[in-house]
């Protein structure tokens, strides 16, 4: 992590592209949904005044939408409009309404009876009056509510970016996903001065006189427009296969950076979230995504993995740490975990965690199936001969293989078993591991590498180019480090990999990431 | 020409207007008095259809206001309100343009007619491209005398016109009132309830309360043929100043005595009434003024001899 030491200037040159491009994306997103909004909340407003009997209603419903956490209003919108600029135009549009309706309402109202008397008795007719009186005496009113939609809308924008819409919530997320202060605020300075901006733009507007009402009326839908065309014009330049990466690995060595510096990969990418990633991959509205390769909802979702021939992403082979002294304690530990070691490839795990994640099996069942698939499963001795503590991270995949361990300890060892089940992230775990609270866990090579021995980026690049020499690594330096040994490895490789929907994939003949990138470059 | 024929209006329970009638002849002032809350404004806001009567019917040049169009009813009503309501963000040229516009009159002639009336309300020509809240209160007012009176409505209606204003602006803007020609030509119904002013600017009055009209006739008659302790307490207040205003130099006439013209005295309409009469003392440093009747008998009187007609006449009004 120290390598970026980097000012946040630097990395503001550095990605200026980007940062353009997600200004400009930020600014459409927030304008063309400002515009429906006035659009639908003006002539709303001035229904509720001319229909009194709705205003409760509309007021209301207006009001429910606003309290609705924005990230929720985003998730309701995936079902119905997928994901993409649409969703997010459609809630930040929900969010604009209650301000824009209100002010409309309050405004008309509040403009003066003598005034409005005067216009009927004069003979204007209701039109006349809407037009030539209530509208332009309410104006700085509703301009006040378009200003308070303005900011709310530039403020939740960095949202959109969690269902590919783009925008500045690109490099927030990702920076907050990356640890990467420097990101973050070259997401969230400039998204808080467009705020700012803007808010003191409309500030003027609202203050203009009489006089030079008419040329801002005329002039106001006009700015809206173009400030839309922003969002429109950059979304022009689509490739023929579209992207989505989750926001930590856009900025990852070991993720698009890499993809982009040794395969070369060139490919229209908009940046989603890890949640909603898979579903929309499998209802082709991206083509290639960034996962991890024992994923049960790469068999959910009929996904297939692309190989990785040039190596960039680190191997993640998962095998049990068990601190020495345990293994001088009991000394039948080792042969027996390494019982499952090599039995488990990429394509079996997967597997079992589809029928844990998807099919909602429980992992002891998953656990047991497969121990007794593989002829590996006895009975339990039921021997009183110590207790072995066996910890796991909390998900699916650590929670089966905790429980195959536990199982096979009881079967083929006179050890009692307890599990410590869910310790969380690699940091609990590895601290209950030395502080001889539990005695092993399943951890893997890549965050052995990278998140324990925190190795420099020098180290990782010579390190990683086969599981063999990652192994050794890791293995190496935890036995002089910390005392812990690597057991051998279970098989499968849970890395960062880059996957397709398999009919596109064997339709066009991709089956590495080279592949991907001949294909792209021939369009 | 307007015909108010049992007219009422009731809010929910109440009968804000409970029967109302009377009728107003070609160039009459009327004048509806009366305290907040008896009906006067709603009575006038009927007549233009501002508010839409309960029962009764209206008529004006005996058509029913019921059987048009209300936009085009009203574009044919001056009406004058009492916070002038002019449009903030219009200028004062397109403040008085608005009717015009309305009627589709070209631009030129809505030139020339807000030109005239300008000059005639002592209103400065650049005032036209100024906004109302830069205009004081009095000169606001005058601007919404003009608006109404722009495409010469034979129909004036005004709600408290003159309510807003400080006493000195006020009568100044009074003696314009019975000043103006345009005025003279029109049928006007107005509100108020300053009872000073109801005499001053009234031909006839309406003194309603509670929704019903107590007592409408010449302001002389209700100060001195009141029809019951409701309307004489209603007057009772500076009551010799309305008697100086209700009594006419006419309805002094016989009672003057017969004199020969004074040259150097200045010369009255008979017409006039005797407040402004005996105000003319103070200004005029003569010791008699001239009053002249159907242009050619004159008689010359004195401040003394004005004051004794008039204890002479409120004593034969007494007997009577």
């Amino acid at each position: 992590m120290n390598e970026q030491q980097q000012t946040l200037w630097q990395f503001i040159q550095q990605q200026a592209g980007k940062l353009q491009e997600q200004t400009l994306q930020h600014i459409g997103l927030t304008f063309i949904s400002l515009c429906i909004a006035v659009l639908v909340g003006l002539p709303l407003g001035i229904l509720i005044v001319r229909k009194k009997q709705f205003a409760g209603v509309v007021l209301g419903i207006a009001g429910v939408l606003q309290t609705i956490p924005s990230i929720a209003l985003l998730g309701f919108m995936i079902p119905l409009l997928g994901i993409g600029p649409k969703p997010a135009i459609v809630a930040l549009l929900l969010y604009a309404l209650l301000p824009i309706i209100r002010n409309t309402y309050t405004g008309i109202l509040g403009v003066d009876a003598a005034v409005k008397e005067a216009a009927v008795a004069m003979g204007m007719s209701k039109w006349q009056i809407l037009f030539k009186v209530e509208l332009p005496l309410a104006m700085p009113v509703i301009f006040a509510g378009i200003r308070t939609a303005t900011v709310i809308n530039v403020g939740v924008a960095t949202l959109a970016s969690l269902i590919a819409a783009g925008g500045l919530g690109e490099f927030i997320f990702g920076g907050i996903s990356l640890n990467n202060t420097n990101m973050i605020l070259a997401g969230a300075i400039p998204s808080a001065l467009l705020a700012v901006i803007f808010d003191l733009l409309l500030s003027m507007v609202q203050k203009v006189s009489f006089k030079k009402l008419k040329r801002v009326v005329y002039a106001f839908p006009v700015l809206l427009i173009v400030l839309c065309l922003f969002y429109i014009i950059p979304a022009k330049s689509e490739g023929r296969l579209t992207a989505g990466f989750t926001p930590e690995f856009m900025g990852r060595q070991d993720g698009d950076l890499g993809l982009r510096s040794k395969y070369g990969l060139k490919i229209h990418t908009i940046v989603i979230s890890d949640a909603v990633m898979y579903k929309a991959a499998f209802e082709k509205h991206l083509d290639v995504i960034s996962g991890y390769s024992t994923d049960g909802r790469l068999k959910a979702y009929d996904l297939v993995v692309l190989d990785d021939d040039k190596h960039i992403f680190p191997p993640y082979y998962a095998a049990p740490i068990v601190r020495d002294d345990a293994l001088k304690k009991f000394p039948d530990l080792e042969p027996t975990l390494n019982l499952l070691s090599g039995k488990i490839n990429d394509s079996v795990m997967t597997v079992l965690n589809y029928r844990t994640d998807y099919l909602h099996q429980s992992p002891e069942r998953v656990a047991k199936d497969f121990l007794v698939a593989n002829k590996l499963w006895r009975p339990e001795r039921g021997g009183n001969d110590g207790i072995v503590r066996i910890g796991s991270k909390i998900f699916g995949e650590q929670y089966i293989l905790a429980n195959m361990y536990s199982m096979l300890i009881k079967g083929y060892t006179d050890h009692e078993v307890s599990t410590k089940t869910g310790l969380g992230g690699t940091k609990i775990c590895f601290d209950a591991l030395t502080n001889n609270q539990i005695d092993f866990y399943p951890e893997y090579t890549g965050t052995g590498l990278l998140a324990i021995l925190q190795a420099s980026p020098k180290t990782v690049n010579e390190v990683t180019v086969n599981r063999d020499s990652t192994y050794n690594y890791v293995q190496r330096q935890f036995e002089s480090r910390y005392q812990i040994k690597w057991l051998k490895p279970i098989g499968f490789n849970n890395a960062y990999a880059l996957m397709m929907r398999q009919q596109q994939a064997r339709k066009l003949g991709i089956k590495t990431i080279s592949n991907l990138k001949q294909f792209l470059d021939k369009k | 020409m307007i015909k108010v024929d049992k007219v009422s209006k009731y809010f929910g329970g109440v009968k804000a207007v409970d029967g109302v009638s009377f009728e107003v002849g070609e160039q009459e002032n009327l004048i509806l008095l009366g305290t907040s809350g008896c009906g006067k404004t709603t009575t006038l806001k009927m007549i233009n259809r501002l508010i839409e009567p309960t029962k009764g019917s209206i008529y004006i040049h005996g058509k029913n206001i019921m059987e048009q169009q209300p936009e085009i009813l009203r574009r044919g009503i001056g009406y004058v309100l009492q916070n002038n309501g002019l449009f903030p963000h219009y200028t004062v040229a397109q403040n008085i343009a608005v009717v015009p516009n309305l009627l589709k009159w070209d631009k030129q002639k809505t030139e020339k007619r807000t030109a005239e009336l300008m000059e005639k309300l002592h209103l400065d020509a650049s005032y036209l491209n100024i906004y109302p809240n830069e205009l004081s209160g009095g000169q606001q007012q005058r601007i919404g005398l003009a608006r109404a009176l722009v495409s010469d409505p034979p129909v004036l209606l005004m709600d408290e016109p003159f309510g807003a204003l400080d006493n000195v602006t006020r009568s100044k803007i009074h003696a314009e009132f019975k000043a103006l020609d345009e005025l003279k030509r029109k049928t006007i119904i107005m509100v108020t309830h300053d009872v000073q002013e109801a005499f001053e600017l009234g031909d006839r009055i309406c003194l309603m309360d509670k929704g019903k009209i107590v007592q409408s006739g010449t302001p002389a008659q209700l100060l001195f043929n009141p029809v019951n302790d409701f309307v004489k307490d209603f007057l009772k207040h500076q009551r010799l100043q309305l008697e100086f205003k209700a009594i006419k130099l006419i309805d002094l006439w016989e009672l003057l005595p017969e004199l020969n013209k004074e040259a150097k005295a200045s010369s009255f309409e008979a017409g006039i009434n005797l407040w402004e009469a005996l105000e003319s003392f103070k200004f005029n440093n003569g010791e008699t003024i001239n009053i002249s009747k159907d242009q050619n008998q004159i008689k010359t009187v004195s401040f003394e001899q004005l004051m004794t007609a008039f204890y002479q006449y409120k004593n034969h009004q007494a007997h009577e």
